[in-house]
């Protein structure tokens, strides 16, 4: 890259953890949201003028309501375990990307007002107060953490930086220092009904001018609803598939894969959005309300299912957190799960003979599996513990003869974030994006050496723009980036059912 | 003298288990917000209990992350609970045949622990990451650790003390009645390290003891299709969509 102002890392021979590097990423930082971004969702519009103490009280809020901040906040030994699990450390070298480190940031306050040692002695216990050189730190390392739980994993005591990255961001835009790309697309979302601001009539277009290609393409009318009232199946998938690549040939493909089974399906545009940046930015209200769309959305079309298609965190809403904030579930088909995965679905569909895959379609490919952090760490598929990982990988063999996996460190519950998660996927943290892409990089470039792997298959939106938008640095082609139902589509055998 | 330590352990023990129990009793209240189970998690209750088993009893994320902490870690608490096994007998006017047969494995459990500590403490020294988080407090915590397992040991290997009169003084503090304690200075610096210990856990990262058994992303059942989770102070919004 010519205009780059920083150094793509280079690949580790021997994977050897890096020395430390302090500061190395102290002038990175994501712009900062205007009151424009903030009044709508009821934060402040900038910094208020007693934010020190604003900030103590929200910490003390969300002690009382969260437990996972309070045991995580008492329990870590420093013993280290995690100190080398972390992509964004391993690619940056800054020791303050170590996941202990960026949890002491917020430690360190609630030692200061909310234990007696660091009331005492706060020196003995690296309590402190705050200061905005403490704050400061705040905004730029919990802007430099995916949530991807990947220490959690890791820690002897299950302590989650992702839990504590979502307090401190919380914290933040109580006071009012948020982000402004999280805070930006929500504000979209309220209004719009989806992260990228495409309203009704854009999305239809969209719609209809895939039909089109589909039936250039197959000689098949495939169609590509849009709230249509009475469908079975209400598709939730993230904006970026109505228009992005790959993610559009990932759409493509959940339209053939319900054409083909006879399932009567549509796409909202109230929610045509399955990511919920509220999650992000820690804020229950915000994945609340965002969350109530879908639910607005299946009442007022009267689906009897809820689909959600490929996307990392916007799965982990909607598998472990739907239920919660949008749930019961009461008037939906008690014969499914609110909500299915497309790959449940896709799934299903094979196992039973409902669909039928030619997997020499895709002969050309030699394809290997990201598994997204969230999905891995946060969710499941299916009715068995390890059915995120297998899921995934029956569909793609059925779709694909060659099917490669990376590295087993760098797969399944210790698979690396593909740098660009929880709420860094914009342009302002390309430095961070690039660097904290390195450990997946590296056991890419292993399966690319050793097998010639042609294709990362992903089901995650944000991975899908990450990954095309950072593998060139390491010197991959963006074209490598496929969506698992593009391989499903191309391998469908249209119209072949009696 | 005798007074002086009756006090202090009495006070000790008190701050230990009120202190404990309140902090236990706050996680115990404190509602999670969402279903945070890190997956692959186990789908029934009695699964979460054999994950938390096998993470207390194995440390088994420990060792999946790092086998030379893994190994120090393990010689700490396993050399540990043998010497607290074996300290059992100070407490019992009939001793259990479990704690007689227990008695010589205390001696090495006091070694292992010593030498887990010396390890773990190697590390905290040498290793450039873990010396970057450590603070005063971590490296103190280990020196009182030390102390308590060297003390202990020198009263076996270098200068005994009248364990008799000690098992004495301390059948009398449970029931009330205060016996005359050997003045032996390495029994002294033991007791009181002991005590020290017991006061600072309930406010201290020893509080870890507790928190493992509640940390949400171990602890839940991953069944977040099936049932809500609906946290009490979350409950409202439901009548406001």
């Amino acid at each position: 890259m010519a205009d780059q102002k920083f150094e793509t890392p280079a690949f580790r021979e021997y994977r050897e953890i890096p020395a430390l590097q302090p500061d190395s990423m102290v002038h990175l930082q994501p712009f900062v949201a205007k009151p424009d971004h903030n009044k709508p969702l009821d934060f402040p519009g900038e910094l208020v003028d007693n934010w020190e103490q604003k900030a103590v009280e929200k910490l003390g809020e969300l002690l009382e309501k969260n437990k996972a901040l309070r045991v995580y906040l008492d329990s870590c030994v420093k013993c280290g375990a995690c100190t080398d699990k972390c992509h964004y450390f391993l690619g940056t070298k800054d020791p303050k990307n170590m996941p202990v480190a960026r949890q002491d940031l917020l430690r360190s306050l609630y030692r200061r007002h909310f234990t007696l040692a660091g009331k005492i002695a706060p020196g003995l216990v690296g309590a402190r107060d705050m200061t905005k050189e403490l704050l400061d730190d705040w905004y730029k390392y919990f802007h430099q953490c995916s949530q991807c739980r990947r220490c959690s994993v890791f820690c002897p005591y299950g302590i989650d930086t992702a839990e504590i990255s979502m307090a401190a961001r919380d914290i933040m835009d109580h006071i009012g220092l948020g982000q402004k790309y999280c805070n930006e697309i929500i504000c979209k979302v309220h209004v719009i009904g989806n992260n990228l601001g495409l309203p009704q009539p854009a999305l239809l277009d969209t719609l209809e001018g895939l039909e089109e290609d589909v039936l250039d393409e197959t000689d098949v009318e495939v169609k590509y609803p849009l709230d249509q009232e009475g469908a079975d199946v209400l598709l939730v998938t993230p904006s970026a598939d109505f228009f992005a690549e790959p993610h559009v040939d990932g759409l493509i493909g959940y339209g053939k894969v319900f054409h083909q089974a006879g399932i009567n399906w549509t796409i909202s545009s109230y929610a045509s959005e399955a990511a919920n940046f509220g999650m992000f930015i820690g804020s229950y209200e915000q994945m609340h309300k965002i969350s109530n769309r879908i639910r607005q959305a299946a009442l007022d079309l009267g689906v009897k299912r809820i689909v959600f298609g490929e996307c990392g965190h916007a799965w982990r809403v909607a598998y472990a957190f739907l239920n919660t904030l949008a749930g019961p579930w009461d008037f939906l088909d008690p014969k499914y799960p609110v909500p299915q995965h497309m790959l449940e679905v896709t799934n299903d569909l094979i196992k039973r003979g409902a669909i039928t895959l030619d997997p020499e379609a895709n002969d050309d490919k030699v394809v290997t599996f990201h598994d997204s952090c969230n999905v891995a760490r946060a969710t499941r598929m299916g009715d068995m513990p390890d059915g995120q990982f297998i899921i995934p990988r029956e569909v793609i063999k059925a779709s694909v003869n060659k099917f490669v996996d990376m590295d087993p460190q760098t797969i399944h519950e210790k698979t690396f974030c593909c740098g660009g998660g929880g709420g860094l996927l914009t342009d302002d943290l390309m430095e961070l994006r690039v660097k904290g892409a390195l450990p997946r990089m590296e056991a890419l470039k292993d399966v690319v050496d050793n097998h010639g792997v042609t294709h990362l298959a992903a089901i995650c939106a944000i991975c899908k723009s990450q990954f095309t938008k950072v593998m060139p640095y390491y010197g991959f082609s963006m074209d490598m980036v496929i969506s698992v139902h593009q391989l499903v589509g191309d391998a469908l055998q249209l119209g072949a059912k009696e | 003298m005798s007074v002086f330590f009756a006090i202090l352990f009495y006070v000790a023990t008190i701050v230990l288990v009120v202190g404990l129990a309140l902090r236990i009793k706050t996680y115990v209240a404190t509602p999670t917000w969402l279903k945070i189970p890190v997956t692959p998690a186990p789908l029934t209750k009695s699964g979460v209990a054999f994950r938390l088993f096998r993470e207390v009893a194995f440390f088994e994320s420990l060792f999946k992350s790092n086998r030379w902490i893994w190994i120090f870690a393990v010689l700490f608490h396993a050399g540990l609970a043998l010497v607290i096994l074996r300290h059992v007998r100070y407490f019992q006017a009939d001793v259990w045949l479990v704690i007689e047969l227990a008695q010589p494995f205390g001696i090495y459990g006091g070694m292992a622990m010593v030498a887990g500590l010396l390890g773990l403490w190697a590390r905290r020294v040498v290793q450039q990451r873990i010396r970057y988080i450590s603070g005063v407090s971590d490296h103190l915590m280990l020196a009182l650790l030390v102390l308590i397992g060297v003390s202990g040991l020198s009263m076996k290997f270098v200068a005994h003390t009248d364990i008799i009169q000690v098992k004495a003084f301390f059948l009398g503090l449970m029931r009330f009645n205060i016996q005359e304690l050997p003045a032996d200075p390495n029994l002294m610096v033991h007791l009181v390290s002991v005590a020290v210990l017991m006061m600072i856990f309930p406010f201290s990262k020893l509080l870890h003891v507790a928190g493992v058994f509640f940390a949400p992303s171990r602890a839940q059942v991953d069944d977040a299709r099936e049932k809500r989770h609906l946290a009490p102070w979350a409950a409202f919004m439901d009548d406001n969509r």
